[in-house]
C-alpha cells in the first residue's frame, strides 16, 4: 500500500506526504493553536505539552508513519503510541489534519458525551492506537507492538512518544530491558524532553540525567536532537534503526510552551488554559488560524 | 528471587494427593498447546513463571511466540496488550498475585478500557501458596477484577473446565481473566464439556437449601451436598465459574427455589462472589445467605489444606453453614 500521504483538509497543506521541513513547521503551528483552541474552549488541557510535542507529532504523521485514515485499523500500518496521553488535544488535531475524523470535531474536545475525551479512546477516535493517560504505559504496549509485528513476519514499525518526567515511572525501564532483551530495532522511542512536569523542572523533582546515558546502558541506539527542528528530525527517521538489531531512542529536546512566547518553560501552563486574549496572541505567534 | 513461587513448586504439600485429583494447570498448559498448532495468533508472556505456570512445553514447541519479559508485570500486561495491538492472542501467564496486584492499573487501563484482546492467566490463586505465607496469597483477586468493566473473569472448577475456558478465551474477542488453581481438585465435569459464559451449571438439584461456589471450592461444595443428604437435606449446588458475565437468573432461581443460599469461595468474603449475590439479591429477591471465604484478616501460617480447613472451607464447613442457615444450628460430629 502506498503512502496515503496528508489528507488536505487543512487548507493549503498538501495532498502528498511532505518531506519539505517549512510545510512540517507550518503543519506544527496548526497543531499547537488548535490544541490551544481546544483548550481554551474546554476550560481544560495542558497546554505546554501539547506545544513541545507539536513539531515531532507534525513530522510523525506529516512524513513518516505508513498510516491509512481511510482505513484506520489497515492491519499493517505503523503504530504510533502517545504515551503522554494527556497530551490528547495535539494528538487528535494532527489525527483530524491527518483525515482520521473530521477537523470541526475538534470543537467538542472534553464536551459531554464527546468521543474527544481528555485522554484517547482507542476504541472511540480512529487513529488512537492505545488509552493512555495513566504514565509509563505507552512503552510497555510499544513493545509488544513490536514484538507482535517480529512474531508475523511483518514490517511495519511502532514508534512511541515518551513525556520525561514519565520516565520516573519504573514500568518504562522494565519495558526498555525488554525492548533490549528481544533486540526490538523496529521500535523508537521518542523522549520529549522538555525539562519540565506538573510541579517543576525535572531535575529539581527526580533528575533524569544522564539521560542518553541511561537508554544507551539500557541497550538502546541513542541520539539527542532539537525536537523543534523539523529537517533534524526527517533525517533520523530516514536512518532508523540507528543501531541494527537494538531499539532506538530519539531524546527531543524541547521548550514546554514551544511558540508562544508567554507559555514558554513556564511550569504553570502545564495545564494552563489560556484566555480570549492570550488564544489571539498565540495565532499571532504562531502565524495559524483555527476555522472550525 | 524474592518473588518466586518456585520453591512452592517443589515444596507443594498437594504433591502426595491421590492420582484421583487433578492440578488444573496440566489442562492449562496442554490446552494451549493444543491452540497453538492450529492458531498462529495464540502466543504466551510470562513473568519469569515458565515452571509455575507449566508452560515449560509451550516454551520448548513454540519459542517464537513465547515471550519472557522477566519479572516486570507491569511491562508483561502492557506488552500483552501491544500483542494484541498487532493481531497475536496473547496469554498472559503468571501467579496470580503478582499478576493482579502489581499490575492492577494495566488491567484497567491496557486490557479492559482499551478492550485489548488480551488473556490473563493468573496461576496458583487463592491461597495455594499456603505456607509462603499472605505476600503469595491471591484472595482479592475476584473482588478486584469483577468490578472492572468489559472484563471477563472466569473461576475454573476442574481441569474439563479450565480446558474449557482456555478454548472460550481464545473465540471470545475481548480481555478475560482466568484464575487458575494449582490445589488438587476431583474431576467434575465431561472431558468435552463446554464453557458457556454467563451460566452457572448445576451440579446437583436441590431445593432446601444452594450451594453456590467455584473454583476448588465447587468439589468441596458437593461433599457437603452430599453430607447434608445424609441428614434429610436436599442441596442444589450451582458452579459459578462465570462471574463475569454472571448467571443472574440461576441465582435468582436459587433464590426463589430453596429456603436460603451459601456461598462458597478461596477468597475473601468481602467483594467476592458472595458480595456479588448479596448485591444481586439485596436489589432483586432478598433471601437469606451465608458468604463463605476468607474473613477480613491475614492468613495465619500453614499450608493451603490446613489454611482452607482453619476458615471453615471444608465438605463440613459448607454443611455447618447451611445448616445454620436452614436454623437447625451446627452439626457437632
Amino acid at each position: 500500500m502506498s503512502h496515503p500521504g496528508i489528507a488536505g483538509q487543512v487548507e493549503g497543506f498538501a495532498a502528498e506526504p511532505f518531506a519539505d521541513p517549512a510545510e512540517l513547521q507550518r503543519l506544527a503551528n496548526h497543531i499547537r493553536l488548535s490544541a490551544m483552541t481546544m483548550t481554551h474552549r474546554a476550560g481544560l488541557g495542558h497546554t505546554g505539552g501539547d506545544l513541545s510535542a507539536a513539531d515531532i507529532l507534525a513530522t510523525l504523521y506529516g512524513a513518516v508513519l505508513r498510516v491509512n485514515p481511510t482505513e484506520p485499523q489497515w492491519p499493517e500500518r505503523d503504530r504510533f503510541i502517545l504515551s503522554k496521553g494527556h497530551c490528547a488535544a495535539a494528538l487528535y488535531a494532527v489525527l483530524s489534519m491527518r483525515g482520521f475524523f473530521p477537523q470541526n470535531e475538534l470543537a467538542t474536545f472534553m464536551g459531554a458525551l464527546s468521543r474527544l475525551n481528555g485522554h484517547p479512546d482507542r476504541n472511540k477516535v480512529p487513529g488512537v492506537e492505545a488509552n493512555t493517560g495513566p504514565l509509563g504505559h505507552g512503552l510497555p504496549i510499544a513493545v509488544g507492538c513490536a514484538l507482535s509485528a517480529r512474531m508475523r513476519g511483518e514490517t511495519w514499525r511502532t514508534f512511541v512518544l515518551t513525556g520525561d518526567g514519565e520516565l520516573q515511572e519504573g514500568s518504562n525501564w522494565e519495558a526498555a530491558m525488554s525492548a533490549h532483551q528481544y533486540g526490538l530495532d523496529n521500535l523508537t522511542v521518542i523522549v520529549d524532553r522538555n525539562g519540565l512536569q506538573q510541579g517543576d523542572f525535572t531535575e529539581n523533582t527526580v533528575r533524569l540525567n544522564p539521560l542518553a546515558a541511561k537508554w544507551e546502558a539500557f541497550g538502546f541506539g541513542v541520539v539527542e536532537t532539537d525536537g523543534h527542528n523539523s529537517a533534524a528530525l526527517l533525517e533520523l527517521f530516514a536512518r532508523l534503526p540507528l543501531v541494527k538489531g537494538k531499539p532506538t531512542c530519539i531524546i527531543a529536546h524541547t521548550v514546554k510552551g514551544k511558540g508562544v512566547s508567554f507559555a514558554e518553560n513556564q511550569p504553570a501552563w502545564h495545564h494552563g488554559v489560556p484566555t480570549t486574549e492570550e488564544l489571539g496572541n498565540a495565532a499571532l505567534e504562531l502565524e495559524a488560524e483555527v476555522t472550525w | 528471587m524474592v518473588n518466586s513461587p518456585l520453591a512452592a513448586d517443589r515444596e507443594s504439600p498437594q504433591k502426595s494427593d491421590t492420582t484421583d485429583l487433578a492440578d488444573c494447570r496440566d489442562a492449562f498448559s496442554r490446552t494451549l498447546m493444543q491452540l497453538a498448532e492450529t492458531d498462529p495468533r495464540v502466543c504466551v508472556i510470562v513473568n519469569d513463571s515458565v515452571s509455575s505456570t507449566k508452560l515449560h512445553p509451550f516454551q520448548t514447541k513454540f519459542p517464537d511466540r513465547f515471550v519472557n519479559v522477566g519479572i516486570a508485570e507491569q511491562n508483561m500486561l502492557g506488552v500483552g496488550a501491544g500483542l494484541a495491538n498487532g493481531g497475536m492472542v496473547p496469554f498472559v501467564s503468571g501467579a496470580s498475585c503478582f499478576l493482579t496486584a502489581r499490575a492492577m492499573e494495566q488491567i484497567k487501563v491496557d486490557l479492559a478500557y482499551s478492550k485489548a484482546n488480551v488473556k490473563l492467566c493468573g496461576m496458583s490463586s487463592g491461597m495455594a501458596y499456603g505456607q509462603l505465607g499472605p505476600t503469595h496469597h491471591s484472595i482479592e483477586d475476584i473482588a478486584w477484577t469483577r468490578v472492572i468493566p468489559d472484563l471477563r473473569v472466569i473461576v475454573p472448577a476442574d481441569p474439563s473446565e479450565t480446558a474449557a475456558a482456555v478454548r472460550f478465551a481464545l473465540e471470545y474477542e475481548g480481555p478475560v481473566f482466568l484464575r487458575i488453581s494449582r490445589m488438587k481438585v476431583p474431576r467434575l465435569l465431561p472431558p468435552e464439556f463446554v464453557f458457556r459464559p454467563g451460566k452457572a451449571e448445576m451440579l446437583r438439584q436441590g431445593n432446601d437449601v444452594a450451594l453456590l461456589a467455584n473454583g476448588v471450592m465447587v468439589g468441596r461444595a458437593l461433599e457437603a451436598a452430599t453430607l447434608l443428604e445424609q441428614q434429610g437435606i436436599q442441596a442444589r449446588v450451582l458452579n459459578m465459574s462465570s462471574i463475569k458475565p454472571v448467571d443472574e437468573q440461576a441465582i435468582l432461581d436459587a433464590a426463589r427455589g430453596t429456603r436460603g443460599i451459601v456461598t462458597v469461595e478461596e477468597g475473601l468474603r468481602a467483594g467476592g462472589l458472595g458480595g456479588m449475590v448479596a448485591e444481586i439479591l439485596a436489589t432483586q429477591h432478598c433471601a437469606p445467605m451465608r458468604i463463605l471465604g476468607v474473613p477480613d484478616i491475614f492468613a495465619p501460617t500453614g499450608n493451603a489444606v490446613f489454611l482452607l480447613e482453619h476458615f471453615g472451607l471444608t465438605a463440613q464447613g459448607i454443611r455447618d453453614a447451611a445448616l445454620d442457615l436452614l436454623g437447625g444450628g451446627p452439626s457437632i460430629a
